[in-house]
């Protein structure tokens, strides 16, 4: 900024607002829920003739419409949650942890390694040492990027991203290797019985969910009431203070990230013994990724991400129902209306955390 | 502000409300449930989009009596699916993909009065689970007639002189023989049992014949399947075959066809035409309506479906695509005259004085016909099924015992490349 001239005053610019109102800060995003709805609702009607009432009402049939999709609702969100909640303190700690979705995919590789080459233990020990295999395997994959940034400040999120590459393909020859010459890889529940979680009222998902929730309060307790907590946000804040204060950011960034990628990998094995019952590179629909978004909407707070992960998988099905109603409705279309939501959402946020100040006179800017 | 606040809620409630009136109207009518694997972007999905549409209206069930789920993949999500369709009153479900199977067979116990069908698929008749149902073409028989095409074109080049050891010396392996390529998705019966029956039904028409088979390892990669396709040619394979969905073989051939090269495409599923219209012979293709007619029609009128169903040009469920103008002229009397036969049961594609294996005719293909999983040091058992014979009457019968194909002889003449 050192040779800026006369400087004229753009029409508008932007101001950061701090503490907006609470009220303010929720009628703002029920105002770009809306807005999505009505933007996505014309849109809809324009390419498929579907009536738009018809569409919201889907919506919202798509996850409450009957108890078993409430309790669809609730499987679909489990493992978004887990991976929200993995990636909370890394993001924290502002090392971008794109790599969730491939933490997750080794931590089910493992799982189910484990699953098969131990298929006759007894359930009890089996399924702790799956979801152990799946939490080492997640925090190796993680610790490898967290290990060349802290040393060699290698960018991480390029890192991270491409290890996700290869845990995909590496899932890819396990299941293609271990299907043999059959043409489909069978599920646990055929093969492998005692590695499938036990089912508590009838569905196996259940424990995942109970675990989960476990995860959510022990993170923020560790977030926000440990010294642990303190020196991640120390260190998201600035390095150089967190240097400062003495706190060797090196340990402080592996730490994390062990602990960032072993709950990814945790949600891997939760998926294939308590969910999926089998192994597949399109295990959880690419949640490594939507989990990103879960946890930023949420600012990292393990509480508040049980609604955003709600809110995307609401939005997911409701997509999905949309794209059930008639030929027209492809599930392109409904990546398009959950894109526009999306955008609207987190556009929402900008209006929350800034201001818009327009031109008023010719005054000249003290910067 | 509270203006604002008293709109926002105003908008709110009336989407709400909109949406709670619309969850008491419940359609109680029959209703089919779909699961795709694709959409009707891809040539597999389609074959079946279209044959449940045309069963449909056969049947006089309207657009809102079938229920939809498309690209659905051979995860959990199939099983949502499934169940979701159930929750919306379907009382047949059908799922397309082989992979599916094993979520329709979770599903399936929990509602024993809704009929789930697994397309393609190889384990319900010894799955005990008797709501659960498998059917497949014998789309071999048409493979076998798709060759016959392709082995009309390579005599008519063959006697005109275009192939020839002098003209094309490519053309020609060690042993004289005209090399054919061909390109597979997996090395599993069913593609295997597909490419016999093309092989021999070339070799009905031209004696001195050879086959490569390269696998692509996927059923659906354009890019894939156009190189595969390309090396083929490159190695002198005069006709490409193909058991893999996408367009890319067809089109291999077509552009090497336009730089003079002489080579001939034999599709799958679709129409190949539009991809291919030089170089294009027909395809060998599927006909789903006559099963999902049966398969519907039985299920509405309260019956029980057989839980393993295939049929092939007896009623019509195989066929060959449109002929294309490069195709040797008189190609269709022959066609119909090799149909003829096999409906009147006097041609066999797998007859066995038609192949040896290890230079030797067989006589007895016996084939265990178990579900197996692979994944641990043996193979173990997953659902028990016997070991029956599959020789009959001095043919192998393919498609009979169980409807997914089971013929997986590698026969002398086909060399698989990988």
């Amino acid at each position: 900024m050192a040779q800026t001239k006369t400087a004229k005053e753009p029409f508008v610019h932007v101001i950061r607002k701090e503490d907006t109102p609470m009220l303010k800060k929720w009628l703002i995003r029920i105002f770009a829920v809306v807005a999505a709805l009505i933007v996505t609702g014309v849109l809809v009607f324009a390419v498929t003739g579907i009536n738009p009432f018809k569409i919201y009402s889907s919506m919202i049939t798509g996850s409450f419409g009957t108890p078993r999709r409430i309790r669809n609702t609730i499987k679909l969100m489990t493992p978004l949650l887990c991976l929200g909640i993995g990636l909370a303190p890394a993001f924290k700690m502002k090392f971008w942890n794109i790599g969730a979705q491939g933490q997750m995919l080794v931590g089910a590789l493992a799982a189910s390694f484990v699953a098969l080459t131990f298929r006759h233990l007894p359930g009890g020990l089996l399924i702790p040492l799956m979801g152990l295999a799946g939490l080492l395997a997640g925090a190796i994959w993680g610790v490898i990027p967290a290990i060349f940034r802290a040393f060699w400040n290698t960018n991480e999120t390029l890192f991270t991203l491409m290890m996700n590459y290869i845990a995909t393909f590496a899932v890819m020859y396990s299941v293609d290797k271990w299907k043999g010459e059959s043409s489909g890889f069978a599920s646990f529940k055929q093969i492998a019985k005692n590695a499938v979680m036990p089912a508590v009222l009838n569905e196996n998902f259940y424990i995942c969910t109970a675990i989960v929730l476990l995860l959510v309060c022990l993170m923020y307790i560790y977030m926000k009431r440990t010294k642990h907590g303190y020196e991640i946000a120390v260190v998201g804040e600035s390095e150089k203070t967190a240097v400062y204060a003495g706190i060797n950011v090196k340990a402080v960034m592996i730490r994390t990230i062990l602990l960032s990628g072993a709950v990814c990998g945790l949600c891997g094995f939760l998926t294939v013994s308590g969910i999926d019952f089998t192994l597949s590179s399109t295990m959880n629909n690419g949640f490594g990724f939507t989990a990103i978004v879960v946890a930023w909407l949420a600012k990292f707070n393990p509480f508040t991400m049980i609604g955003t992960s709600f809110m995307m998988v609401f939005f997911q099905n409701a997509a999905s129902e949309i794209s059930s109603m008639n030929a027209n409705a492809t599930e392109y279309l409904s990546y398009v209306i959950s894109g526009i939501i999306l955008f609207f959402l987190i556009g929402s946020e900008f209006f929350i955390n800034y201001r818009l100040v327009f031109r008023k006179n010719h005054e000249k800017e003290g910067k | 502000m509270k203006r604002i606040t008293a709109l926002i809620l105003a908008a709110v409630m009336i989407v709400l409300g909109a949406g709670l009136t619309a969850c008491g109207n419940k359609n109680t009518d029959f209703k089919v449930g779909v699961i795709l694997v694709g959409d009707a972007t891809e040539g597999y999905t389609k074959a079946h989009i279209d044959g449940i549409q045309a069963a449909a209206k056969k049947l006089g069930l309207s657009d809102s009596q079938i229920e939809w789920k498309y690209s659905v993949p051979e995860t959990s999500d199939c099983a949502n699916a499934a169940e979701d369709l159930v929750d919306k009153g379907c009382k047949i479900v059908i799922s397309n993909s082989y992979g599916h199977q094993n979520y329709m067979a979770e599903v399936a116990p929990k509602y024993k009065d809704v009929t789930f069908v697994a397309m393609t698929g190889d384990f319900a008749a010894i799955s005990g689970i008797p709501n659960l149902c498998n059917a497949f073409t014998k789309v071999y028989e048409s493979r076998y007639v798709s060759g016959v095409v392709a082995g009309l074109k390579l005599k008519e080049l063959v006697d005109a002189g275009t192939v020839s050891k002098t003209a094309t010396p490519n053309a020609f392996d060690a042993n004289g023989n005209i090399k054919i390529g061909y390109v597979g998705a997996y090395p599993y019966a069913e593609v295997v049992s597909g490419y016999t029956a093309f092989f021999l039904g070339i070799r009905s028409v031209v004696s001195n014949v050879s086959m490569s088979v390269q696998y692509t390892k996927s059923w659906f990669n354009y890019e894939d399947e156009k190189s595969v396709a390309n090396a083929l040619i490159d190695a002198g394979c005069v006709i490409i075959g193909q058991h893999a969905d996408s367009t890319g073989a067809p089109t291999a051939c077509e552009d090497a066809a336009k730089n003079g090269k002489v080579v001939f495409s034999v599709g799958y599923n679709v129409d190949m035409l539009p991809a291919a219209p030089k170089a294009a012979l027909t395809s060998a293709t599927n006909n789903w309506e006559v099963y999902y007619e049966h398969a519907i029609k039985t299920v509405m009128e309260g019956k029980t479906l057989e839980q393993d169903w295939a049929q092939g040009y007896e009623s019509g469920s195989v066929a060959i695509t449109k002929l294309g103008t490069s195709a040797a002229a008189g190609t269709q009397a022959k066609v119909d005259e090799v149909v003829n036969g096999i409906k009147n049961g006097s041609v066999h594609v797998f007859d066995l004085n038609t192949f040896t294996v290890n230079g030797a005719k067989i006589s007895t293909n016996m084939v265990d016909f178990s579900y197996l999983d692979f994944s641990g040091e043996a193979p173990r058992v997953v659902y028990q099924g016997q070991t029956l014979e599959t020789v009959k009457n001095g043919y192998i019968e393919e498609s009979v015992i169980r409807s997914a194909p089971y013929f997986s002889v590698r026969i002398d003449g086909i060399t698989e490349l990988n």
